[in-house]
């Protein structure tokens, strides 16, 4: 490096074919990352629509080898259908989980972005405390048993309902809404809940797509609450029925033979399972992008 | 506690209310302060009862007793947990694992950051960005079903080991692989993720800078050194502190037990999945919740200093 610093001409030259050279590798590199990223996806793919044969006799890869849908339709059939009754329930949970979640996070958040709240000394330490410090397991759990919320929705909903360090990347965003736009419309007759309903919610679109895909991902990722709480499998989330999936077949593994039948299987549920999120999230990345930025800056 | 208390100075300087009649304050204001109730009940009852509920740890709680547990014990369970080799087992590995992944996972998400950066084509580096942020939000079921299919025996892994000429590797369940699968694992899920702080400290250099920098002959290379890297140094500072803070941490414990089995334990068990067997598994509940304060009070003196030198080296912190 330090050679080419002697005159200025031939280490322009030189620098920019260098440079050149090195945005090619650059872009090649980023090609190979992209790939080993998207690897694992595609082979799962490819292992759902192929024959356990197939897989067995190790010749799937990337694309799928006596490709056939049965093994959707044995998933979604298979055991009167409890595969698609825990897809529904995972929605359902989905979305009722989020609404909770965004709701009381927003009810929280705006608050404290206020200077004329005079607990805020108080409250923000309080709610920061906890993510520092917490329950654990054991206590979270037994918290829960004395509440008698097992085998309810509310076990899976409840304990993940507020995250504190969502709420104050929301607080960071609320904080950026102009103050004087809320007094412009607390002039025109709007109350503190009105201003916040009215001006400061939607003017704060990103923040709020961003945490409603959080959230989203989060419920419709956990399995460990209903490991915990839910007894019932019709209650179950799919994340939990494909988690026994899983490990079931793991300890087949030792037993060889049954392994490539519940290899397409364990891919076929996988598949779905992932599927709505690698669905939604590219189109809510620009807000979320924005929304980590801002509160992650700020912070 | 002392950085606990100096940030509450901050807090009241930067929030003192106008002076104000209280009346006239909950007339104007009262909404505000009824917004906060359902959330401030939430963390009464399932963050701050469950941290309370700790004290089961000095006392005996048996399926069935009240939530705080029914007569004390002392320092018993933690003399037992302090003499048992498994426990140390797990200590060890919760250290070992989170800090094996650091020492991986950070410097790579820092230098994926910087190549991402030097992508002057706008629409491929949003494609790769796209493309990278997407295993961060894959549930890590999902994560771990995927591992399993691509260690097993008849998987692409051992396939390419076998083309080479060599025997077949039982990855899952030998206890020499789990860190390195840990770690891959994570950094497959994370890198591209972790980049999301950096980058947005990079969009907000001045790119006069970059001018200056190449006007005095600096190349690309030096202006990344010099001009990009000095940049994000403060976000650097802040996330590598933070993370330090979290070596104790329970993060893994989602993957460590959808992954680990009694022929890994050696290297997999850590904390989390320790307290998860004790108390959950076992009915251990007044031993696990000991282990498991044990880890929490290390954590928050960890987490304490960290964010402290944080601030410290840089003014700000994460929360």
């Amino acid at each position: 490096m330090a050679k080419t610093i002697d005159t200025s001409k031939p280490m322009k030259i030189k620098e920019s074919t260098g440079y050149r050279v090195f945005t090619v590798c650059n872009i090649i590199l980023m090609v190979i990352l992209c790939a080993a990223m998207l690897y694992p996806f595609l082979y799962l793919v490819a292992q759902s629509f192929s024959s356990a044969e197939a897989i067995i006799a190790g010749e799937v890869s990337i694309l799928p080898v006596d490709f056939s849908v049965e093994t959707y339709i044995y998933v979604m059939t298979n055991n009167n259908s409890i595969f698609l009754r825990n897809y529904a329930n995972t929605i359902i949970y989905s979305v009722l989980g989020t609404v909770l979640a965004l709701a009381s996070s927003c009810l929280l958040a705006y608050p404290l972005s206020k200077r004329e709240l005079r607990g805020n000394k108080f409250i923000g330490p309080f709610i920061i405390f906890t993510m520092y410090f917490g329950g654990g397991m054991i206590p979270n759990y037994i918290l829960m048993t004395t509440l008698k919320l097992q085998n309810t929705v509310a076990a899976f909903v409840l304990p993940g309902m507020i995250s504190t360090y969502y709420v104050i990347l929301m607080r960071s965003f609320f904080e950026t809404v102009p103050r004087e736009l809320e007094e412009a419309g607390e002039i025109d007759g709007l109350s503190m809940w009105g201003a916040f309903v009215h001006v400061a919610l939607p003017l704060s679109k990103p923040i709020l797509a961003t945490m409603t895909l959080f959230y989203l991902v989060q419920y419709w990722n956990n399995w460990f609450d209903a490991f915990l709480y839910l007894a019932d499998q019709n209650m179950w989330p799919v994340a939990y029925q494909l988690r026994n999936l899983i490990s079931t077949s793991a300890n087949v593994e030792d037993a060889g033979e049954s392994l490539a039948i519940n290899a397409n299987i364990k891919s076929c549920a996988m598949v779905l399972t992932a599927a709505p999120i690698i669905c939604v999230y590219p189109f809510i990345q620009k807000y979320f992008v924005q929304g980590m930025m801002l509160g992650g800056v700020k912070g | 506690m002392t950085a606990k208390t100096k940030k509450q100075d901050a807090y009241t300087l930067a929030n003192r209310p106008p002076k104000e009649s209280l009346g006239r304050h909950l007339r104007k204001y009262w909404q505000l302060y009824a917004m906060l109730v359902i959330p401030v009940a939430y963390y009464i009852i399932f963050r701050y009862l469950p941290m309370a509920g700790n004290i089961i740890a000095f006392r005996r709680y048996r399926a069935g007793s009240s939530i705080f547990g029914d007569e004390w014990t002392g320092l018993r369970y933690f003399q037992q947990f302090i003499n048992d080799s498994n426990f140390w087992k797990a200590f060890r590995n919760t250290l070992l694992l989170n800090f094996e992944y650091l020492l991986i996972s950070f410097p790579l998400t820092i230098i994926f950051a910087l190549l991402l950066n030097e992508i002057k084509n706008a629409k491929f580096k949003k494609v790769v960005q796209t493309i990278s942020y997407l295993p961060h939000f894959i549930s890590m079921v999902i994560v771990a079903g995927m591992v399993r299919e691509l260690l097993s025996t008849s998987g692409p892994i051992n396939n390419l080991i076998a083309s080479l000429g060599f025997e077949p590797i039982t990855f899952i369940s030998l206890p020499e692989w789990f860190p390195t699968i840990f770690v891959t694992s994570g950094v497959w899920q994370g890198i591209g993720w972790g980049t999301i702080l950096y980058l947005a400290a990079m969009t907000g250099i001045n790119p006069e800078l970059y001018e200056a920098a190449s006007l005095d002959g600096a190349n690309k290379f030096q202006q990344c050194l010099n001009v990009t890297l000095p940049a994000i140094l403060p976000t650097i500072a802040t996330l590598l502190v933070l993370n330090i803070g979290q070596l104790c941490g329970s993060a893994a414990f989602e993957k460590v037990f959808l992954l680990y089995n009694p022929t890994t334990y050696d290297t997999a068990d850590i904390i989390a999945t320790y307290v998860y067997r004790m108390g959950l598994g076992s009915g251990n509940y007044s031993y696990a919740t000991a282990v498991g304060l044990f880890q929490g009070v290390i954590n928050l003196v960890l987490l304490t200093a960290a964010n402290w030198a944080s601030k410290r080296m840089t003014g700000s912190g994460l929360y």
